[in-house]
């Protein structure tokens, strides 16, 4: 058994490329080539050097003291919001520019809640000179008002998503008619771990340094490539996906995803799809997600805009199935005290989305020796007001 | 080729209309809508007023290939209440009144939920001919699906775009026993602004492969002369933004002026 794709494209049961004909040429050419580019040694460079430099990796592996202490165990945190632009989401836009261009793609478009990838899709659309025209839904325009300022001053066209829940999910529905009416000079650049194969592979891939990073970071602070746990969000799957990666085939290591509970699992208003969905297609893939019994998609909810998706990608879904990853669903309440806690316990103010990761610790005991990584995936500057909305700072 | 469909040797009403010697018009629309309880009496009338074939659209929340105007008329059937076991209950004596061919078109994930096989055999026994599902991808299809489709006596339709290679085209003709709908352009539905160069240079290109699969055009046909130029290299033309328009603006009603219009009979 293994939990990475296989070379149809699926993940176990999940994956493969459930696409209207109007998108075959595009996503068939990014299939036949995206493994090959990536293998290139110039590609390889280019991705690397833009990494070190452009980015500031490698992103710190901190050893949180203070925190540790009060849940009596060892906490690393990834630091990927020191990223430059705030969150891992650049690592992916910064390999898909390149293959963008080696695709002698001219246009670029890309979907986004938090506004996280937007901002990194910009950035590297503004680095390379590229047309940008980013999808967002209104209702995460209006809670994620200092990234579409961001998006602005970079150059990028802000395109409201207006139907359905007017969030991530539309603003990924309109990405994919933009594609379908733009199949010749443009490239999709998503967001996370979703949409048709090989996009899932390729942003896993593009994402595996994080946890290539762990592996050596580890290995100088404790001597071992081996944590007992890896912690992260999971909207889409992609910081989640990334700190998994090399650990994927090795059982030792415990994978743990969160996921946003919303107001509670069962309020109705929650996206804890590992819980609430079942198996059916969402934006070109087969995977869980959220839906009625008849086979529409349910409109999500989470405080956080990043989480706040009504599926989760196919790697996931596998890692779900097949019991790899144990799923935990942490509500509002819990992530926003934990992200107030963060900030307090080790000077670090992480994302809305990140904070759902950080609410583990008071749902599951770990012991005092064990090593648990958590994926620090953004920080906290886009959510501010929420925050001070939150708790009336 | 022709008789190679289901399990009697009773040919598929798709097949026998596509072999009538007549430009074919096929209709689409959002089942549920404008009213939840149109849908019988729109497909009526549209046969009463000479449309050879129509498609019955099953709403979905998220329709990735449909524009605006057909993504707000699939909001509004699903606020009215339409489900996929509605829909099937509606039509549960449409072959008592009508005759032409019938096809549902939707999103695969509803198809997935009711079960396929369920779903085909439901559409035998009301008398649906056949299905054009966008996100069912032909190879999905050919491995998965394409026995028991054929085991109902259904006609899958498969879609080609300006984009699509030569290579590809015959792959699906090959596959296909019904008819091969060609997308106008590179784009969803209800955009376009009548056909350029660009559109009848690829009418005409389709028509030179000589496929064995007649073709339909679907995608910016919306009046007489977009119907006209469609159906210069085609058998026929589908439309559907256009006529969910006409059903927004006077409901379900006076739809003889509006095929009056496309056929200029
Ligand atoms: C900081 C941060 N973490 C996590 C996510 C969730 O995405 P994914 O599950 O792809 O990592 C986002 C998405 O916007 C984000 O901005």
């Amino acid at each position: 058994m293994t939990y990475n794709i296989n070379d149809k494209g699926y993940y176990g049961e999940f994956g493969g490329a459930y696409i209207p004909e109007m998108l075959y040429p595009n996503v068939e050419e990014l299939r036949q080539n995206y493994l090959k580019i990536m293998a290139e040694p110039s590609f390889k460079e280019e991705f690397d050097q833009l990494l070190k430099d452009y980015v500031g990796r490698p992103s710190p592996l901190y050893f949180a003291k203070r925190l540790s202490e009060k849940y009596n165990t060892k906490i690393y945190l990834k630091r990927e919001d020191l990223n430059h632009t705030g969150a891992h989401k650049v690592n992916n836009t910064i390999g898909q520019i390149l293959m963008a261009q080696r695709l002698g793609k001219t246009r670029i478009i890309a979907e986004t809640g938090a506004g996280q990838h937007g901002v990194a899709t910009a950035t590297v659309c503004a680095l390379m000179g590229m047309e940008c025209i980013v999808y967002m839904g209104e209702i995460d325009i209006a809670r994620q008002a200092p990234n579409v300022a961001r998006m602005k001053m970079l150059g990028a066209k802000v395109v409201p998503a207006t139907s359905g829940s007017k969030t991530l999910k539309d603003a990924t529905n309109e990405a994919i008619r933009d594609w379908i009416n733009n199949p010749v000079d443009t490239h999709y650049i998503i967001g996370s771990v979703v949409g048709p194969h090989p996009y899932p592979d390729m942003v896993a891939r593009f994402q595996a340094v994080v946890s290539e990073e762990i592996k050596w970071q580890l290995k100088e602070k404790e001597g071992t490539e081996k944590p007992d746990y890896v912690i992260a969000c999971v909207g889409g799957g992609s910081n989640a996906a990334g700190a998994y990666y090399h650990y994927l085939e090795d059982t030792d290591v415990k994978l743990i995803a969160v996921e946003a509970a919303g107001k509670g699992v069962h309020s109705g208003e929650s996206a804890a799809t590992s819980v609430l969905g079942k198996e059916g297609i969402i934006h070109g893939s087969k995977t869980l997600l959220m839906q009625t019994k008849d086979g529409q998609i349910t409109e999500p909810y989470s405080i956080s805009a990043g989480l706040d998706y009504p599926g989760v990608g196919p790697m996931h879904a596998h890692l779900y199935k097949t019991g790899r990853a144990e799923f935990v669903a942490i509500t509002d309440d819990e992530a926003m005290s934990s992200g107030l806690e963060l900030s307090a316990l080790e000077g670090i103010i992480p994302a809305i989305e990140t904070s759902h990761s950080l609410a583990v610790f008071e749902q599951k005991t770990f012991k005092p020796d064990d090593i648990v990584i958590v994926n620090l995936s953004g920080r906290g500057d886009k959510d501010l007001q929420n925050y001070i909305d939150y708790f009336k700072l | 080729m022709f008789f190679k469909t289901g399990t009697t040797n009773k040919m598929n009403r798709i097949n026998q209309k596509l072999q009538e010697n007549k430009k074919l018009l096929s209709i689409y629309f959002s089942a549920g809508y404008p009213n939840l309880d149109d849908t019988v009496s729109i497909i009526e009338n549209l046969e009463k007023n000479g449309v050879d074939m129509i498609e019955i659209g099953l709403p979905f929340s998220d329709p990735l290939a449909d524009g605006p105007t057909i993504q707000e008329s699939s909001t509004a059937a699903l606020k009215n209440g339409m489900t996929t076991e509605v829909l099937f209950d509606q039509l549960k004596d449409i072959r008592k009144t009508v005759t032409i061919p019938l096809i549902i078109m939707g999103y695969f994930n509803p198809m997935l939920q009711y079960g396929v096989e369920a779903f085909c055999k439901k559409c035998q026994e009301i008398g649906v001919d056949g299905l054009i599902i966008p996100d069912l991808p032909v190879d999905v299809y050919n491995e998965q699906y394409k026995a028991t489709f054929e085991k109902y006596g259904l006609i899958n339709v498969f879609l080609i775009t300006p984009q699509t290679s030569n290579e590809r085209i015959h792959f699906i003709d090959s596959i296909s026993n019904g008819f091969i709908y060609m997308v106008s352009s590179a784009s969803v539905t209800g955009s376009g602004s009548g056909f350029g160069n660009e559109q009848t240079d690829y009418f005409k290109r389709i028509a030179e492969l000589n496929l064995n699969n007649p073709q339909i055009v679907g995608f910016g046909i919306k009046d007489h002369d977009t119907f006209t130029q469609a159906t210069k290299h085609a058998k026929g033309a589908i439309i559907g933004s256009a006529f969910i328009k006409h059903l927004t603006q006077h409901g379900a009603i006076k739809i003889d002026a509006f095929t009056k219009s496309i056929l200029k009979a």
